[in-house]
């Protein structure tokens, strides 16, 4: 049993900014409630008003149309894993799906809800950040884009508003040769990452056109490693040039130590898998 | 609140506040004392039910969220006094000890055999990775699942 609040399941989007507007600080957005549940049981958050978004349509569906692919905030981690589209054309995605928490909590957990929590070891957001997504907010004011990279501005801190929640997820499509891969180290089967990394490289005559390196879990948010991308632009797919932007992206790293590692154990893994992951995203595009 | 949910096959109309979990509303309303509370947060699976054929884990779902959805539970598994296969291998396998995590494992095994029927030990295992045993383990749990595979 929770602490009282009183609950809201709007039908459509403007009523449910509506609802945001009007109740302001003490309306809290009630998604898959596996964060928020918890955090109002163990973690002393208490709304005074739910807004539960499952009942709006738009949220919970899943379009591919004209190369672009937009998930609603909505939409379960269960339903992205089993998506055929992203499976065909994103994987990266599916695979991030696959080691996300257990069975129960994909089938419940969003993918709003995981970007919005802002948790620096989302699993949801390095893949996101590789393939440029764009996010959509939305509040009774009208609509704005937030390119993914300016979405994260601290530890469970996001740049929407007050009033303003996030209403899609837009992908573009990958072009034909890039590969891209998602790695995670966690202590157990379903634990929170210790380090995860995405990575999506473009190839061109078996040089790097264009790279992107994620890690989560290694900094007050999910980063881009920049340096580390920078090295590999124009250069050959070698192993020293993986393994130099490898040491580079764990250098930018800045973890901490806490219950689930240390911050050295962080660099040395964040290291390890840069290199493979770069490897694998070299692989599956056909290079080397 | 005043919802309609359909609970192992029956419909049930019910008036509860908000703020409880479902978890709460099955044990207290309906006196469906097989989904147990462990953790209440999500991680031990032993509360888990079936949503319109999902698991989910009942104690981070809103007993208002269930209006108009499938619930099956533990108690819904057997016909006509005849246990369901999975509750028989359980027992045939020695599968249980405490019996805490039980409900919650055959709940999570069913789910996944109802969409695939024949899976591997390795997708037997994945899907009890949200159903936490503190006795003794998965390997007899995972060979009564393997054993009823078609």
């Amino acid at each position: 049993m929770w602490a009282g609040f009183e609950y809201f399941k709007p039908a459509t989007l403007k009523e449910a900014c509506l609802l945001l507007a009007k109740y302001k600080s003490e309306a809290t957005v009630f998604a898959g409630g596996t964060d928020l549940l918890v955090s109002m049981r163990t973690g002393g958050t208490k709304p005074r008003y739910l807004i539960d978004i499952k009942a709006i349509p738009e949220l919970s569906r899943i379009k591919y149309e004209n190369e672009q692919l937009t998930i609603g905030a909505a939409v379960t981690i269960n339903a992205l894993a089993q998506s055929d589209v992203i499976g065909k054309k994103f994987d990266i995605i599916t695979e991030a799906t696959k080691v996300f928490a257990s069975v129960q909590i994909r089938n419940r957990a969003t993918i709003g809800g995981n970007l919005c929590r802002a948790s620096p070891s989302s699993d949801m957001v390095p893949p996101l950040l590789v393939l440029d997504a764009m996010l959509t907010a939305i509040s009774d004011k009208g609509e704005r884009d937030i390119p993914i990279k300016d979405f994260f501005i601290g530890p469970e801190r996001t740049s929407l508003e007050q009033g303003e929640m996030l209403k899609e997820i837009r992908v573009p499509t990958p072009p034909q040769n890039m590969g891209a891969t998602f790695l995670k180290v966690r202590r157990t089967g379903v634990d929170l990452a210790v380090v995860n990394v995405a990575v999506a490289v473009e190839l061109s005559e078996n040089k790097f056109k264009d790279v992107k390196i994620s890690l989560g879990a290694v900094a007050p948010t999910p980063m881009r490693a920049l340096k580390a991308e920078a090295l590999l632009k124009g250069e050959a797919c070698t192993d020293e040039n993986i393994e130099r932007a490898a040491e580079m992206a764990s250098s930018e790293t800045s973890p901490i130590t806490d219950v689930r590692s240390t911050a050295e154990y962080r660099r040395e893994v964040s290291r390890v898998l840069v290199k493979r992951a770069l490897k694998n995203a070299i692989q599956k595009v056909g290079g080397r | 609140m005043e919802i309609k949910t359909t609970v192992n096959g029956r419909l049930y109309k019910l008036d509860i506040p908000p703020n409880w979990s479902l978890a709460y509303v099955l044990r207290k309303k309906l006196g469906l004392i097989g989904i147990k509370l462990g953790c209440e947060t999500g991680e031990c699976g032993s509360c888990t039910v079936l949503l319109n054929g999902e698991p989910v884990n009942s104690c981070l779902v809103l007993g208002v969220e269930a209006d108009g959805k499938e619930i099956l539970t533990i108690e819904g598994l057997s016909k006509n006094g005849e246990l369901h296969p999975l509750q028989k291998a359980f027992i045939e396998h020695g599968a249980v000890q405490c019996g805490f995590c039980t409900p919650g494992m055959i709940l999570s095994a069913k789910a996944l055999l109802d969409k695939n029927p024949n899976p591997t030990e390795q997708e037997i295992r994945e899907a009890l990775a949200g159903n936490l045993c503190r006795c003794t383990g998965y390997v007899k749990p995972v060979k009564a699942i393997l054993s009823v595979r078609k």
